[in-house]
């Protein structure tokens, strides 16, 4: 722990998470940079900063500033916001593997996109009816298990519950396509980059810009005292029933606006924030370090699912499934000989 | 070893709070009601589960697109020439048998799955085991082409097998709670199904084939399938209910119950191979179910106490009657299509799921 005082201010930070938070930030940008420079007009990384900083050709401005940009800050903008979502919903239910996409808000998301599918609307009528989904699932998650009394494990029951549930209405919703729509139903159910621009990108900026001061300054601090117990939360003066609704809220935003953008990519909500508890080794829900590795995890996969094969791209979902899926069996491994499972 | 265990297993008492007390009721007493030992009251119980299991076989028979009367069911069944013959011997029959035999499979699957991971919340479905056949089963309709019951249900049984032992490993051992079991079970589903529809993504053709098969359905069931599945369902339903004895003492302890003569290794390890062929052959003829084998361990547990001598067979009558019930009320409810009864299922007994995690004191944090 570190602390630098500057007169009357004084900021506390771990080295470790600030050096692992700005590590998973560089990261992020460099294989942002190798990912911009890639695909069917390739570019060097030096011709890609150059291009940024205003010294491309106009074709090169086009390229990149018009098609390759978008994509990359919105998979930035998706990752950071799963990250923080999933760093929060473990937070909140007190286990590592409580996270949106297995308590049913991701699904929920889905079902309000599908419905949209098989009625039949705009690009932007699926990305609120995400939205909405996203939110009702989470209104209703706290219904059943906040209603009396705020326990981490019921909230996880009761997720999985409402995450069965809905599972099945989505499949069910899926047969009620045509095979066309059925396909495009499953693309964005596996979440993916493909054509993501500016219009995605932007209400997600927002979402993000409003919602990261509230998570990280407004509530990051009592957070952590909530692990030392509701009671001693609730004795050191940390309003817990107040700051969970708040958090709940701001997670299940977090997570329905970015599956809005891109489709609930899986597992970034989940593995994010393990992978920066691992790295940075510090107590607590890490926020900000888990958001830069999620926008550096996300951006990784969507490079691998770019050029893994020539020719053929895969949805970033398919990535991140594969990985977070043998991630999750050696987690299932290790927390159990851990006594944590 | 001619004594049943002596007491009622601790662990599963959890389980009997289902019910909660109304406000006028008295409150409940430690010490089971009487009447519900007497075997000759069980007997009696389990006719009447049988006589409900007729009764819905023969609902499942009679409803659907076209309504018909229980004389015409008859001829149908009976005599090639009526009008009904065709509707009756090869659309209704098979889904009913199929209804049959599934749940009885997930029914007892669910049961024996809480007995010896000593936990309310285990079922085939939220542990993803139904998601581990399901997932090898995409494989098989993804990348080897395979299509129909005879090529799936290889397939589906080394999935359920794979999980079922992942599961064991996880769940099996002490100090898992309700909670964190089915947590564990629910991000494997997630895992499971997001590979289920990435396979779905790369191929059309597997996708058109899957997505009606992931939903859960008895309606493509003919009689072949159910001939297929035949011997693994029922060689699973006879290890299980012998299986049932040594689960009660099991469910004292190791030490318990190595005293009472039973083999913890052997009887786990029969478990899973129960648990493999049950799960894979259900979920081969007609999909993942999900709640089926939770919920209604935990209805008939209401009725028959913990003892599985009695539970499993109650749970074999009495999960049909829930997955025909469903089924049929899928057929009424979808006119003139039909709502498949996975669909059914999780809508049903999802809300009931909700009510026995948050409602009643089964699952304790």
């Amino acid at each position: 722990m570190t602390v630098v005082r500057v007169r009357h201010w004084s900021v506390r930070f771990r080295t470790r998470a600030l050096l692992v938070g700005l590590g998973c930030v560089l990261a992020a940008l460099a294989l942002g940079v190798l990912s911009v420079g890639g695909g069917d007009y390739p570019m060097s990384p030096a011709d890609v900063l150059r291009t940024l900083t205003g010294g491309g050709t106009p074709a090169e401005d086009f390229i990149i500033g018009e098609l390759r940009l978008p994509r990359l800050v919105t998979a930035l903008l998706v990752g950071a916001a799963l990250a923080l979502g999933g760093a929060v919903f473990q937070a909140l239910v007190r286990n590592p593997l409580g996270s949106p996409d297995i308590l049913g808000v991701t699904q929920g998301a889905a079902t309000g996109a599908l419905i949209v599918v098989v009625v039949g609307g705009s690009t932007l009528a699926l990305a609120g009816a995400a939205v909405v989904g996203g939110l009702a699932t989470g209104l209703l998650l706290w219904a059943v298990a906040w209603a009396r009394g705020a326990h981490g494990h019921r909230l996880i029951l009761a997720g999985i519950g409402v995450a069965a549930i809905l599972t099945g209405v989505n499949g069910w919703l899926l047969t009620r396509g045509q095979l066309m729509d059925a396909a495009r139903a499953v693309l964005w159910l596996t979440g993916s980059l493909d054509g993501r621009g500016w219009a995605q990108a932007v209400p997600l900026a927002a979402t993000l810009a409003v919602l990261v001061p509230v998570v990280l300054f407004g509530c990051g601090p009592a957070l952590r005292m909530t692990e030392l117990g509701d009671d001693t939360a609730a004795a050191l003066g940390v309003p817990v029933r107040g700051l969970r609704t708040v958090l709940l809220v701001a997670a299940v935003l977090l997570v329905s606006v970015a599956a809005a953008a891109a489709g609930p990519v899986n597992f970034v909500a989940l593995t994010a924030p393990h992978l920066t508890r691992r790295l940075t080794r510090a107590p607590g829900p890490n926020l900000a370090a888990a958001m830069a590795l999620g926008a550096a995890l996300l951006v990784a996969a969507d490079l691998v699912a770019q050029r893994a094969f020539t020719g053929h791209q895969l949805p970033v979902g398919v990535v991140t499934g594969a990985l977070g899926g043998g991630y999750l069996v050696w987690l299932l491994a290790t927390e159990r000989k851990a006594g944590r499972l | 070893m001619s004594t049943a265990p002596p007491s009622i297993p601790t662990t599963q008492e959890p389980a009997l709070s289902v019910i909660e007390p109304s406000p006028t009721a008295p409150a409940p007493t430690a010490t089971p009601p009487p009447r519900r030992g007497r075997p000759a009251a069980r007997l009696a119980g389990l006719l009447a589960a049988f006589l409900l299991l007729v009764a819905v076989v023969a609902v499942s028979l009679a409803v659907g697109a076209k309504q018909l009367t229980l004389a015409e069911v008859w001829q149908g069944l009976v005599d090639p020439d009526s009008p009904a013959h065709a509707v009756v011997r090869q659309m209704r029959l098979p889904r009913t048998l199929l209804g049959l035999l599934a749940g009885a499979a997930l029914g007892v699957a669910g049961a024996v799955m809480q007995a010896v991971t000593r936990n309310p919340l285990a079922d085939p479905g939220l542990l993803g085991i139904n998601a581990g056949a399901s997932a090898a089963v995409a494989t098989a309709a993804g990348f080897f082409g395979v299509a129909g019951v005879d090529g799936y249900i290889w397939f589906a049984l080394a999935g359920a097998a794979a999980v079922t032992a992942l599961v064991y490993a996880v769940g099996g051992g002490r100090g898992a709670t309700p909670a964190r079991l089915a947590l564990a079970g629910a991000a494997l589903n997630a895992a499971l199904y997001s590979y289920v529809s990435a396979v779905m993504l790369l191929d059309a053709a597997s996708l058109e084939k899957m997505r009606f098969w992931t939903v859960g359905s008895l309606a493509s069931a003919d009689l072949a399938t159910v001939v297929r599945v035949l011997p693994f369902a029922a060689a699973g339903l006879v290890i299980a209910l012998a299986a049932a004895r040594p689960l009660n003492a099991l469910a004292l302890g190791d030490d318990q119950a190595r005293a009472l003569g039973a083999r913890p290794a052997a009887v786990r390890a029969a478990v899973v191979v129960t648990v493999t062929l049950l799960c894979g052959a259900a979920t081969a003829a007609c999909g993942p179910l999900v709640f089926v084998g939770l919920l209604v361990p935990h209805l008939v547990r209401v009725l028959t106490g913990p003892d599985l001598r009695w539970l499993l067979p109650a749970c074999a009558l009495l999960a049909p009657v829930l997955l025909l019930g469903a089924d049929v009320a899928g057929r009424v409810l979808g006119r003139p299509g039909e709502i498949q009864v996975g669909i059914m299922t999780a809508v049903l007994g999802g809300p009931l799921f909700l009510h026995l995690v948050t409602r009643t004191r089964a699952v304790r944090s």
